[in-house]
């Protein structure tokens, strides 16, 4: 067998666009899906009473069943169980809210970690300058939770990027699905795969320099020393 | 009429009884020093006088305003009653100035300029105005122990409670906070202190209380507490600590 990339030369296009979804996909569910862990994150901090406790099972419901359940299983799920429902959904907007309600558990619970392991004193240092629950973690709690457990979030948001590549089986144009697409029109299976192989691997090598260059800026703090 | 007056205070922790009944009045102006054996519930009647542990019985009043029970709000309180802690709990995250700017801004809604001036102001008084963009990690316990004082300053309490401020200090850096609290003394503010520093105890406040068991076993002017205690529980633990 000789290898031969020309073949894919009028594929280019196509490559660009699946890769173009990849991103954008990414892009917004790494933005939504922190955002979501956020706010379960704090529904669920401390020990929530009255019907606070209610949300904060419910949540903790939606995280359980989300770390543990399979990714594709979740995206089938949404895109042909919501019809069912009578809820219509478009392939890219159950593949984007799949991947959000996926890395929002997944982050919530590396959040949590970093959020448990906030000192006493800090809340309590909050409390007796007066700030409320949500002040307190919104400008006390939540920076330094982020900072010490930034390594895993960097890696669980390369993970969805990884796993966006399931999406190409509901027909997203993904970068896997472009992929299929061209192997199925010239046969070129090893070259295209490898490019596409090689792709993914700056794509996640891309996002995690992006990532420690915001991390060294918003976490600029540490570099003093340990506090 | 006193600034803070507490009425037969009482508080356990489960089974155990901490705070026995403290009756306690402190004029405006006045340093008390409070002292006596770990678990003797010094700490925790600071801690009740700013709320940081609600009490189960008794009242505290600051002016004629009720404090406790839920009369007044974190907020109120903070502008009221400042506290800073042995083991000073800065932000590790914000600077020197962010730290101090933080609860003036958030709680108290100053605008950002004026808060900063505030900030300024009282960092000037701790000495720590050379180092407003430092974050915490860079400075010494004893530089964040000052900023901790000022931090609290800038919502510019009535009361400004000192839980074992010097203890987490290495040595060489336990005078530069006391003079920042003695520079405060002699300004006027009221100060209420749990301390081992017995000196500072004894020179710089106006009245000692000497707690054992829950309860104020013995208080009075540190000469005559000092010289002459008249409870043989404090004069053992005078001859304990010094």
């Amino acid at each position: 067998m000789t290898l031969d990339f020309s073949t894919l030369l009028p594929y280019a296009d196509v490559i660009l666009e699946g890769l173009v979804t990849t991103l954008w996909l990414t892009v917004v569910t790494t933005a939504a899906g922190i955002t979501l862990a956020i706010l379960v994150a704090y529904a669920r901090d401390g020990s929530p009473t009255g019907s606070r406790r209610i949300v904060s099972r419910l949540l903790g419901g939606y995280v359980e069943v989300t770390r543990n359940t399979p990714f594709i299983v979740q995206l089938f799920f949404l895109y042909f169980g919501l019809p069912a429902l009578g809820v219509p959904i478009s392939a890219t907007v159950a593949a984007l809210l799949a991947m959000i309600l996926n890395l929002g558990a997944y982050t919530a619970e590396i959040l949590r970690a970093g959020i448990d392991s906030t000192l006493t004193g800090q809340h309590e240092a909050a409390r007796a300058l007066g700030l409320s629950r949500l002040q307190s973690f919104r400008h006390v709690v939540l920076v330094p939770a982020f900072s010490r457990v930034y390594p895993s979030l960097i890696s669980q948001c390369i993970i969805v990027m990884l796993g966006s590549a399931v999406v190409s089986q509901i027909s997203v144009f993904d970068l896997t699905y472009a992929a299929n697409f061209i192997q199925s029109r010239n046969f070129r299976g090893f070259e295209v795969y490898l490019v596409v192989t090689l792709i993914y691997l700056l794509l996640a090598v891309g996002l995690r320099l992006a990532f420690e260059f915001v991390g060294r800026r918003l976490f600029a703090f540490r570099q003093g020393g340990s506090a | 009429m006193a600034l803070v007056s507490v009425k037969d205070l009482h508080k356990s922790f489960g089974e155990l009884e901490v705070l026995k009944g403290i009756d306690l009045e402190i004029e405006a102006g006045e340093v008390v020093s409070i002292i006596g054996r770990s678990g003797s519930g010094k700490s925790t009647l600071l801690r009740c006088l700013n709320q940081l542990e609600r009490h189960d019985w008794g009242t505290i009043h600051l002016a004629d305003q009720r404090l406790d029970g839920g009369a007044m709000s974190p907020g109120e309180l903070s502008q009221n009653v400042g506290m800073v802690f042995q083991s000073f709990n800065l932000f590790p995250h914000k600077t020197v100035i962010e730290n101090v700017m933080l609860a003036p801004v958030v709680v108290k809604q100053t605008p950002k300029a004026e808060a900063r001036r505030i900030a300024e102001q009282v960092l000037d008084k701790v000495g720590m105005s050379e180092k407003v963009d430092a974050y915490p990690a860079q400075l010494s316990g004893g530089q964040q122990q000052r900023v901790a004082i000022a931090r609290a300053l800038a919502m510019n309490p009535k009361v400004l409670l000192c839980d074992e401020v010097t203890s987490a200090l290495d040595p060489e850096l336990v005078g530069e906070v006391l003079r920042v609290l003695e520079d405060l003394a002699r300004e006027g503010m009221t100060l209420i202190l749990v301390t081992h520093e017995m000196t500072f105890a004894r020179d710089v406040s106006h009245r000692v209380v000497f707690m054992h068991q829950g309860r104020i076993h013995e208080s009075g002017d540190p000469q005559t507490l000092f010289t002459q205690p008249r409870t043989p529980e404090l004069k053992q633990f005078i001859a304990s600590v010094v």
